[in-house]
């Protein structure tokens, strides 16, 4: 069976109050959005509560709820049947038959769930319940009703239209892109930072990203690995503008300018701060990166509040508190974590001391960015001039 | 930007002639060589034709030469199909340490199935040991694998001697040669060096990918690998990848015409640029000049620079070459051939292959050249610690 329809659940938008209709509208932006690259036409309507979306063309279904399963703030996806208003005892008739259809196996148990929003329809919906609970039991040999525990519920929704289904899939949660400002992820080519891309995502907030490339020392393959990636994460938060910095030559300066076991700190506090600057050319009112306390030297309490201490907007670190594995279930839930592993080095891992600092002291690194003071300025501003954007989608 | 590729020992750029033979193999004699009427029995006649040049390179004759999809089919095909073909002989198979992988997996394989495996070590100019080869020949020794030129330093192994060392001491023990960096760079005759069975890669002379042959002797037993429709007299079944025959046919005749112009013309460039490395400070040539190792493949290491970031600085300057190891910290896998001929550890990841065809010319090795001098001390400054 195709079906013609999907309701499209979504929970804590529906309780945003004045503001609600701006977050329907942004849910229906994005379900067209994700529809765009499926085959097919389909008309994203809203009723009162309910988002549907029509079939006007034939379509692949595994295709739909897939693209249906990304888009950020829909809860549950409910292919359905819907029917004009029609007499009682045809509704009966046909809810059964979409019964028979979706449900050939024997001895389901089941329960009928009517919810009539529209009450000049003549039946209240505990008739509905008892009739239609009658009529499938009668029609499927084995049946039985569990109100408690049932294998599946039959929904009946009387509205202008009357909505018939069995099924929700669960939807990915979270809130609409676009609902909630604009951020900029550092994306590095590892297991984290995508992680943290869609974790920001699914809050509603459209993401922008930022690669630092650094050749010869990083290849051409570690930066479309990063394209790749923001492409994966762009899957769920919509397109992303890759911002790719060229950073050898601040790189190679703070290298010799720099104490060495500070090395990584001090590129740190660069990259937190170019990307502050691309960040505020673009509208971003946040930085977003992968960090996760302790899971590297530069990732230490007393690092990331050295790398703080240079970003006047607020810092997103969405798997802060995750463990290793927690991370890395995520990105193979999301689909990115056979791309990051891909080993191709970024530029966090050439310049590495054997021992880098742990904790950090601001004043000495604040002492050894002055040795920087001369060229450093100009540096930046180059790199950032520079950049190389690439739209991913 | 000026473009220099020098990394023909992982590919090369097809010949027009040859692209344009395929491509009438395709679009004209796309018949199927099985089939009875006229447009098959083109085709089969293609097919013949490829297999007759391929077999007056080698002074062997065209019912030796069987069609493979390139190197790594033929490898495989010599070594299991040799030891099913003799495993009531014995279980025992001897090969170097400086295998490319096609083999050393392959005899991984064998070894999990109960062949007994022995590895003859290689000195410092790559070459395997005779001495310590006489030894491990047994009675019940089924098959000699060993390479006619390494494909990372270009060493040449002493084929001739390693076959006849073989057939003194064995004479039913089978000799295979993984000839792919070899064929068409040197004159090969599988008779005086008693090679029983050679495999061939056609990509690397100008020809085609995903093509290649295997040589078996006639009186060497050899099993198929791949089973179906009986063609290839059975011994290898599936239609005939006829556009890459006739490129391997058509690349291979062309190498060995006028072979020693197009040689004395590689080894030129190759002398060049090893005049060149080594003027340099602190780089060490690991290949030999002129014939002494293969002439198409230059192997050097750059003390105090990775060898991946050399590699990407090249290629900022149009240069494409080849790092002698994988190198990266996420890729342990360090080159086997260089830790075999005892590259100090420090110089493993800071080694670099350039390879030429035969649309190299001396320039580029002098281009290939500045480049590296103008480049060393820069990235000298930078290093990982």
């Amino acid at each position: 069976m195709q079906y013609q329809s999907f309701l499209i659940k979504y929970a804590e938008i529906g309780t945003k109050g004045k503001n609600r209709y701006i977050f329907e509208d942004a849910l229906m932006h994005q379900i067209r959005h994700h529809l765009q690259k499926v085959e097919g036409e389909f008309v994203i309507q809203k009723e009162q509560g309910r988002i549907y979306v029509n079939a006007k063309t034939d379509y692949d279904y595994d295709e739909v709820i897939d693209a249906l399963k990304r888009v950020f703030g829909v809860t549950g996806i409910c292919p359905m049947m819907q029917l004009e208003k029609c007499e009682y005892d045809e509704l009966r008739k046909k809810v059964v038959d979409f019964v028979k259809v979706e449900h050939p196996e024997d001895g389901f148990s089941f329960k009928v769930h009517a919810k009539r929003a529209d009450k000049h329809y003549p039946v209240t919906s505990d008739e509905i319940n008892a009739d239609l609970g009658h009529d499938i039991l009668e029609a499927n040999e084995g049946a039985r009703v569990d109100v408690h525990h049932p294998d599946f519920v039959v929904y009946v929704e009387i509205r202008q239209k009357i909505n018939v289904y069995t099924q929700v899939i669960k939807g990915a949660g979270g809130m609409p892109i676009g609902t909630n400002g604009k951020a900029m992820l550092l994306l590095s080519g590892g297991i984290d930072s995508p992680v943290a891309g869609y974790m920001i995502a699914k809050r509603g907030v459209m993401i922008e990203a930022v690669y630092f490339h650094a050749p010869p020392y990083t290849s051409d393959r570690a930066k479309q690995k990063v394209v790749d990636l923001a492409k994966l994460v762009a899957r769920y938060s919509g397109s992303i503008k890759l911002h790719v910095i060229n950073f050898t030559d601040i790189q190679l300066a703070i290298y010799e300018k720099c104490p060495h076991d500070e090395l990584t700190i001090i590129m740190r506090r660069y990259m937190m701060r170019i990307a502050e600057m691309i960040a505020e050319k673009n509208d971003c009112i946040g930085l977003i990166t992968g960090e996760s306390i302790g899971q590297v030297a530069s990732q230490t309490m007393f690092s990331l509040r050295t790398t703080d201490e240079v970003c006047n907007l607020p810092v997103y670190r969405p798997v802060i508190g995750f463990d290793k594995q927690e991370i890395v279930d995520l990105s193979e839930k999301i689909g990115t974590y056979e791309t990051s592993i891909l080993p191709y080095e970024d530029c966090c891992t050439i310049f590495v001391a054997k021992h880098p600092v742990t904790k950090p002291n601001l004043g000495a690194i604040k002492k050894s960015e002055l040795r920087l003071s001369e060229i450093i300025d100009e540096m930046v501003e180059k790199a950032v001039n520079e950049e190389e954007v690439i739209w991913c989608s | 930007m000026r473009e220099v590729y020098f990394d023909n020992a992982a590919t090369t750029r097809v010949r027009d002639e040859v692209i344009e033979a395929m491509v009438k193999a395709m679009s004209l004699d796309y018949g199927n060589p099985s089939s009875r009427h006229k447009k098959g029995m083109d085709a089969e006649l293609l097919v013949r034709e490829a297999r007759e040049q391929i077999a007056k390179t080698l002074k062997v004759k065209p019912k030796e030469i069987f069609f493979t999809s390139g190197g790594t089919e033929s490898d495989n095909m010599a070594l299991i199909g040799a030891a099913m073909a003799r495993n009531r002989r014995g279980k025992h198979i001897i090969s170097c340490n400086v295998e490319h992988a096609a083999i050393y997996k392959t005899l991984e394989y064998l070894e999990q199935q109960g062949f007994e495996i022995s590895i003859i070590p290689v000195d410092s100019k790559g070459h395997v040991d005779l001495d310590k080869l006489r030894a491990e020949i047994r009675p019940d020794t089924i098959l000699v694998s060993m390479m006619y030129v390494n494909n990372e330093i270009g060493a040449i192994e002493p084929v001739e001697k390693i076959g006849a060392l073989i057939k003194e001491i064995n004479p039913n023990c089978y000799f295979h040669t993984d000839a792919i960096q070899a064929y068409g760079k040197l004159t090969i005759r599988p008779a005086k060096e008693h090679i029983d069975i050679l495999s061939m890669s056609s990509h690397k002379i100008h020809g085609p990918k995903g093509a290649g042959f295997i040589y078996i002797n006639e009186k060497v037993q050899l099993n198929p690998i791949i089973f179906g429709g009986g063609q290839q007299m059975d011994m290898r079944s599936g239609t005939e990848n006829v556009p890459g025959i006739v490129g391997t046919g058509l690349a291979a005749k062309l190498y060995y015409e006028h072979h020693d112009e197009q040689i004395e013309k590689i080894v030129a460039v190759k002398d060049r640029l090893i005049d060149r490395l080594e003027q340099m400070d602190k780089v060490t040539v690991n290949s030999e000049r002129g014939l002494l190792s293969a002439p198409q493949i230059v192997s050097a290491s750059f003390e105090g620079v990775r060898a991946e970031v050399l590699l990407h600085a090249l290629e900022d300057k149009g240069i494409y070459v080849s790092s002698g190891s994988a190198c990266s910290s996420n890729h342990p896998a360090i080159s086997g051939t260089l830790k075999a001929i005892g590259v100090k550890n420090e110089l493993l990841d800071s080694t670099l292959r350039f390879s030429f065809g035969i649309y190299n010319n001396i320039e580029e090795a002098d281009y290939c050249a500045d480049c590296i001098e103008e480049l060393l001390p820069v990235l000298r400054r930078y290093t990982r610690h």
